[in-house]
């Protein structure tokens, strides 16, 4: 367990350090220079924009050597310190990351868990009984074959323009300011619907199509056929195949989480949604390096702890890898 | 069983709880006013002596925070602010009186004091963008609390002071005096105090709300009361999306660039400034900046071909749909026009004429001598040039696409292409781009504004403000200097060195003025009535919440909207 345990961890901590290396290096690859540019926007007497440059410079920290720079970027990382942004100047990135972590995860947790389980249920339901399998089977591959984007302005186009039952952008209405209040959680859940909507769709296709071959394989196996010839009933066989079923549903699980998060990035600039997806999109348009970098760090962080959770969860759930673990150590 | 009765004892508890607290806070319609197209990003700063980021909070200068004239582009005249008149007392000497009675949105008084502390921040720290303006100040000091004199050695730089005047926003002295450099410079400047008619009230990340201040001094002083007590100020994901929200009346003010809006005017759905083309009034001068570094842009024949081959009529029915003006050949606005030399521009202007284009390439020795249907340079080099700006900016990346079309046209071999803003950005600052367009001369008080844009000098490795095509003609630049320097009341002593500075430009073309971009504004009288517009019965303000315009009209406006029905 422990070496199981020390081996994987060694992993991630490998596989984190590389992740924050390329976000660090990608961004300053970009062409442009951010201090020019945001310098660029007020529009002053030459005097005024040398001096201010080198202000600005040295209160990013980017006059001095690269090497220099990522260093410091690396002992500001362990202090927590993501810098200033430069796009918002003067807010620090950690504190726009928090104002819009809630909103990215408000669309994801809900999203992903329930496309999960109401995925399994019902590819489990659906398999052996024809004409679900005939209906569920197009539509499924259909959903998880639709990129999120797509379905997203598709969602956005019926619901939002055509239809005109939702609306389109934002995370609450013009009018309101966050409250705990009725009214303002209404209209929050009412902006929250279609991007919710466009990313449980797709994920809830993937999961059921999985699934529903899943139990068909363990439903063909031996160990089905002899409870089957036993005499048992079939609710109780279905109830173990589901089970079984289960398993390769969660390290699904773990290898989908990066596709899902990229997915909700794309979901979130498609709605406008104010979350970390959106933020990307701006950071990148407007050259914020240490928007940027702070964004993927966060995600990186994200998704290397979701499949740590997963990872933790299998051994709990199946007990094989627990005996293995046992008979290791 | 169990379970269920659980999860139903649960929700009803949520509800239970949800409907304990009161509904949300809503604004009522009939008193807030909407408005947007001034923010490109979400809100992050109210400092007043942050400048770029002011678009993303604009009303941070003009509403919460005010300078102590407002200028009035239409009029061309100063408005008396919480000044109540500057005077200049010899050609050193600048005095401020300041109306009696002034205050703090906290109920502090407003004093001279708090003038001069603003105006020394400058002199203190370098990093505060009228820094510069010390080289020619020797000292602002509060005599009394009405009164403030402005001292300068030397020359002032007249044209630059004035602008400035109605820029800098005044800060109080005892909030700001504990802060720190770094608080002053680059400060977010949370929960701002200020003096104006409105106060911060919110902001989340596509929104600014601001909340009328009822005890304003201009109520008292003025008798000028803004009619909404809200203003939502939002950023639109998209142009559609806003153009959907005034169509529907949700939003009453847009000034957003919007190109289908003429047909939307012409069947009365929403209404402009001018019931007619252009529709909007102008905001500043699309300019095409030449690389004077780089053959053959360094040529004067070949710089003026090219502003004989261009179609900006094209420009403006493709890239515009109608909504913008061609630009006199000087490139000073409407508002400027008495700066323009018409003599100098009837024998120098150019306008589209291909044949003429193609004459002045034939003469200057510019021909086709490998059969490829573009000319070659005189002594026999390929010309082949690319004309950019940035991806995304739809209306110039049309532009752009004529403007090649234009030049291939007459047989100059030109290219249109769009980098991101930051590669357009380098190559623009640190001129390797061959021609690009460029419009940072905002609208002011004073043709200097555009001068110093287009002869910024002196040449340095980075141009960032201004000649990008580094253009060195000393001649031009002491002329701009001077120009600066002139007093603003001396009329006539400016338009004589406008003249000059004209005759030199449109001699030697060193970039080539095309179309006036508008000053885009729509509104939809649904919820309030009485904008501004060109009819006689309405107000004439500039109808603007971009930064920097709220004290050239946009605060007015405000004065002068009624609520319908």
């Amino acid at each position: 367990m422990k070496r199981y345990l020390t081996r994987k961890l060694a992993i991630y901590i490998l596989t984190f350090f590389l992740a924050v290396t390329i976000d660090w290096v990608i961004p300053r690859f970009m062409p442009g220079d951010p201090v020019q540019t945001m310098l660029s926007r007020a529009n002053l007497r030459a005097e005024a924009v040398e001096v201010m440059r080198g202000y600005y410079l040295k209160a990013f920290g980017l006059d001095v050597p690269v090497w220099r720079q990522y260093l410091n970027f690396w002992v500001a990382v362990f202090h927590g310190d993501l810098g200033v942004s430069v796009y918002l100047f003067p807010k620090p990135v950690s504190r726009v990351i928090m104002e819009a972590v809630p909103y990215s995860l408000a669309l994801l947790i809900p999203a992903t868990v329930l496309s999960w389980i109401a995925g399994n249920k019902f590819g489990a339901f659906a398999a052996r009984r024809k004409w679900l399998d005939n209906t569920l089977l197009p539509v499924g591959y259909l959903l998880n074959a639709t990129p999120y984007m797509w379905l997203g302005i598709l969602l956005a186009w019926a619901f939002g323009i055509a239809l005109g039952w939702f609306p389109i952008a934002g995370a609450y209405g013009f009018d309101r300011t966050p409250s705990l209040s009725l009214g303002f959680i209404l209209d929050f859940l009412w902006h929250w619907f279609l991007p919710f909507a466009s990313l449980f769709l797709v994920q809830f296709g993937g999961w059921a199509i999985g699934m529903r071959n899943m139990v068909i394989y363990e439903l063909e196996a031996d160990y089905s056929q002899y409870l089957e010839a036993l005499g048992t009933p079939r609710g109780l066989i279905r109830r173990y195949a589901f089970r079984n079923a289960l398993l390769p549903q969660i390290t699904g699980l773990a290898l989908q989480l990066g596709v899902i998060v990229a997915g909700s990035v794309v979901t979130e600039i498609v709605f406008s949604y104010p979350g970390i997806g959106y933020l990307i999109l701006q950071a990148i348009q407007n050259q914020d390096y240490f928007l940027i970098q702070g964004c993927f760090l966060f995600i990186i962080i994200g998704v290397l702890l979701a499949n740590l959770v997963v990872d933790i969860v299998y051994i709990v759930v199946d007990p094989r890898t627990r005996r293995g673990m046992m008979g290791e150590s | 069983m169990h379970a269920k009765w659980w999860k139903v004892a649960l929700f009803g508890l949520l509800t239970g709880l949800l409907g304990f607290f009161a509904l949300g806070q809503q604004f009522p319609r009939s008193e807030t006013l909407y408005i947007s197209g001034a923010a490109w990003g979400p809100p992050s700063d109210w400092n007043p002596f942050i400048t770029w980021s002011k678009a993303n909070t604009s009303g941070t200068v003009g509403l919460i925070y005010e300078p102590l004239f407002f200028y009035d582009p239409l009029r061309d005249e100063l408005i008396p602010w919480f000044a109540e008149s500057g005077t200049w007392k010899g050609e050193n000497l600048f005095e401020v009186k300041l109306r009696e009675g002034l205050t703090w949105q906290d109920g502090v008084p407003l004093t001279a004091e708090d003038v001069a502390f603003t105006f020394e921040l400058g002199k203190k720290y370098p990093a505060i963008w009228f820094s510069p303006m010390w080289d020619y100040l020797e000292s602002v000091v509060a005599v009394g609390d009405r009164y403030v004199e402005f001292s300068f050695k030397g020359t002032p730089l007249y044209q630059e002071f004035e602008n400035n005047l109605y820029n800098i926003a005044i800060v109080p002295k005892h909030i700001w005096e504990g802060r720190t450099e770094e608080e002053i410079a680059s400060g977010a400047n949370e929960n701002p105090i200020g003096s104006g008619a409105y106060r911060y009230h919110s902001h989340s990340s596509d929104r600014n709300v601001y909340v009328r201040n009822e005890d304003w001094w201009g109520i008292r002083l003025l008798g000028l009361k803004p009619a909404p007590k809200y203003i939502v100020d939002i950023r639109f994901a998209s142009n559609n999306v806003a153009l959907g929200s005034l169509l529907k009346g949700e939003l009453d003010l847009s000034n957003n660039f919007l190109p289908g809006i003429a047909a939307l005017v012409e069947q009365g759905y929403v209404k402009t400034y001018l019931p007619e083309p252009p529709y909007m009034l102008s905001a500043n001068t699309a300019v095409l900046f030449l690389n004077t570094t780089k053959k053959p842009m360094d040529d004067p024949a070949f710089r003026k071909a090219l502003a004989h081959a261009i179609n900006v009529d094209d420009i403006i029915k493709y890239a515009f749909a109608g909504l913008v003006e061609r630009a006199n050949p000087t490139g000073l606005l409407p508002t400027l026009s008495k700066y323009v030399d018409r003599e100098v521009v009837e024998e120098l202007g150019f306008t589209y004429d291909p044949e003429k284009a193609k004459m002045i390439l034939a003469e200057a020795g510019y021909a086709d001598i490998d059969g490829d249907g573009f000319v070659e340079a005189p002594d026999g080099s390929k010309i082949s040039l690319e004309v950019t700006c940035p991806y995304g900016w739809t209306d110039w990346m049309e532009a752009i696409r004529v403007i090649a079309q234009s030049a291939r046209a007459v047989g100059i071999d030109l290219e249109n292409k769009t980098p991101d803003y930051g590669a357009w950005n380098t190559a623009l600052v640190s001129g390797t781009f061959d021609m690009t367009l460029n419009n940072w001369a905002s609208l002011s008080n004073t043709p200097w504004t555009l001068y110093n844009l287009l002869f910024n000098h002196p040449i340095r490795d980075t141009m960032g403000s201004g000649n990008f095509g580094r253009y060195d003609n000393p001649e031009a630049f002491d002329l701009v200097d001077e120009l600066a320097a002139t007093p603003v009341w001396d009329t006539e002593g400016m338009q004589a060195i406008c003249s000059r500075i004209q005759r030199i430009m449109l001699t030697d073309l060193p970039m080539i003025p095309l179309w006036y971009n508008g000053l885009w504004y729509q509104y939809n009288d649904a919820v309030w009535t009485n904008f501004p517009s060109a009819a006689e019965d309405t107000p004439h303000w500039l109808p603007c919440t971009w930064a920097g315009y709220w004290q050239m009209g946009g605060l007015h406006a405000l004065f002068e909207l009624k609520p319908a029905g």
